[in-house]
């Protein structure tokens, strides 16, 4: 982990620099290029503005949510036997392998057009990775630093938040982060149950004429490398500093 | 003082524990000794419930521990394991304080009990109190779990092989430092170990239990040598039994021959162990070595005074 330091540091700077530089790029090319006429109908400040908003605001709820029962349910499957949480993962296995276009379907399907569906199958997409790392990360705490504590009258729950959480942390927020960035690339689909978002922009195109397609994807691209970016702040905040887990 | 009486531990058919009766008196070291799956930390894990027993009761100064809060019960016994179990995200300090934490004393009084437990087990606070525990060595490591479990003062510490992972070195290093802590803090132990080596060196009794579960035997470890009560004792021993036995008798105690007719040639002093005395005996030129106390001569000893001490 010291090794992989150095390497932490510098991704905090080369995140922002290629965002920004992308960006640019993006600019430029919009600049110096001719495009259609139609195009301007998508591509002009408001309408990118509300898309990238409502982009963010689907992405946030979604993610949100399925954090929200994704890290509980996991801590309660990492105290329960196999007998619990073999089914409970099959289940959530099977809502990642449906493709994430035949989930939004099903959002539509059972809760309509619009903003909720969407939300609704991002949440059960969001939520496997973030199941299953909190389960892996506290099951993989070591058995002796557990028997230490139990042995010394800690009680589950101050073993739970002093010990297992800040120790399963970098595995938990690992979920979190591949969770986060799904959700971010996936919410383009919205668009096909008129849930909006910046998937409007890469819709409102045809491959002879990709410039919208084109921003749309740079747009998710930047955001998502930007949310994964900022969750690894909060990681490197909460996380502990520890030389070596495991290995006491 | 903690007593055992009729316990016993099944898992389903099998009997790790059986019907023990054992009582450990306050201030001594017990030792726990016994092949693996003997049942030997089974009865160590029942003493601050981390194991509750099948049947029988254990209580501590009279006081029966299945009606303790089990909470507060392990918080007053002080526990040490063989993979020490240090918080890897908590610095020396953090983790010897955990426990004063847990019942709530004060920062100053927290900073005051870690320097002094610090400097008990060894390690410079200046040096060690701000580094975490994977930045140390394994026999330093065992010595922050010693001091974790001596963080509130407990009247008795429950070590399961601590020094079971540790290079031979540095395992007798910490064995004598162990002998030196007790002399100092005076603790109930409880320690279990498959290596009747240790059990020699560090207990004041020893607890020996065979294959399934039961007591073979339990004495001083010079009774053990000395009158193995079974077959399995003995050869659970191994060699060399009467000449080990000789290091932990001490002349003081035992009868010598009266005074000197001016034969002996060599002196030790009466607190010198019959290991020391024989190797006199076997330095001297007529076999015949003086025993003094400071100055005053208290009687000879020989070799046949040796071989009577050990029967």
């Amino acid at each position: 982990m010291t090794n992989l330091a150095p390497l932490g540091r510098l991704r905090l700077v080369i995140v922002p620099v290629v965002v920004i530089a992308s960006l640019v790029a993006l600019y430029l090319y919009l600049q110096l290029t001719p495009g259609r006429v139609t195009d301007a109908y998508v591509l002009n400040s408001t309408y990118v503005r509300t898309r990238i908003l409502q982009h963010i605001e689907i992405t946030a709820i979604s993610f949100g949510l399925a954090a929200v029962i994704g890290l509980p349910v996991g801590v309660l499957l990492s105290q329960s036997g196999r007998f619990v949480s073999l089914p409970v993962f099959a289940i959530a296995n099977l809502g990642q392998a449906i493709p994430s276009i035949g989930i939004l379907a099903l959002g539509f399907t059972y809760i309509g057009l619009g903003v909720q569906g969407a939300i609704v199958a991002l949440v059960i997409y969001a939520l496997l990775p973030i199941m299953r790392n909190t389960v892996v990360g506290l099951q993989s705490v070591d058995p002796g630093i557990q028997e230490a504590a139990r042995g010394m009258g800690m009680t589950p729950m101050q073993i739970l938040f002093g010990v297992k959480l800040p120790l399963a942390s970098p595995v938990i927020f690992a979920g979190l982060r591949v969770s986060l960035v799904l959700v971010i690339g996936t919410a383009t689909l919205a668009n096909f149950i008129g849930g909006g978002g910046l998937g409007d922009l890469i819709a409102a195109s045809d491959f002879y004429h990709p410039r919208p397609i084109l921003v749309g994807a740079v747009l998710v691209s930047s955001l998502a490398l930007l949310a994964d970016w900022g969750l690894g702040l909060v990681e490197r905040s909460l996380t502990p500093r520890v030389e070596d887990i495991g290995r006491t | 003082m903690i007593t055992f009486t009729g316990v016993t531990k099944r898992y389903g058919d099998k009997v790790a524990v059986d019907n023990l009766d054992l009582t450990i008196r306050s201030g001594e070291a017990v030792m726990l000794v016994g092949p693996s799956g003997c049942g030997k930390t089974t009865t160590l894990k029942m003493i601050n419930r981390l194991i509750e027993p099948t049947g029988g009761v254990i209580a501590i100064d009279g006081v029966d521990t299945a009606t303790r809060d089990v909470t507060e019960l392990r918080r007053s016994i002080g526990y040490v394991i063989q993979q020490v179990g240090l918080f890897p995200h908590l610095t020396v300090s953090d983790n010897v304080a955990t426990v004063m934490k847990l019942v709530g004393w004060d920062r100053t009084r927290i900073r005051a009990r870690v320097t002094e437990l610090l400097e008990l087990v060894g390690l410079p606070p200046a040096e060690f109190s701000h580094r975490l525990p994977g930045e140390l060595s394994g026999g330093q490591q065992q010595r922050v779990g010693v001091a974790r479990a001596l963080a509130i003062d407990p009247l008795m510490l429950l070590m399961d092989e601590p020094f079971g992972a540790i290079d031979p070195i540095t395992r007798d290093r910490l064995q004598d430092e162990l002998l030196r802590l007790q002399r100092v803090v005076r603790k109930t132990i409880v320690f279990v170990t498959h290596d009747i080596d240790e059990a020699i060196k560090l207990g004041d009794r020893i607890a020996l239990f065979s294959q399934n579960g039961r007591l073979a035997q339990f004495s001083t470890p010079a009774e053990l040598l000395a009158r193995p009560a079974s077959k399995y004792v003995e050869e659970f021993l191994g060699g060399g039994r009467m000449v080990r036995r000789l290091s932990l008798v001490k002349l003081r105690d035992v009868p010598l021959a009266n005074g000197d007719n001016g034969t002996a040639d060599e002196v030790v002093p009466v607190d010198a162990t019959l290991r020391d005395a024989l190797d006199a005996v076997l330095r001297s030129r007529t076999g015949r070595v003086q025993v003094r106390d400071d100055e005053k001569v208290v009687g000879t000893v020989d070799a046949d005074t040796i071989r009577r001490a050990s029967q």
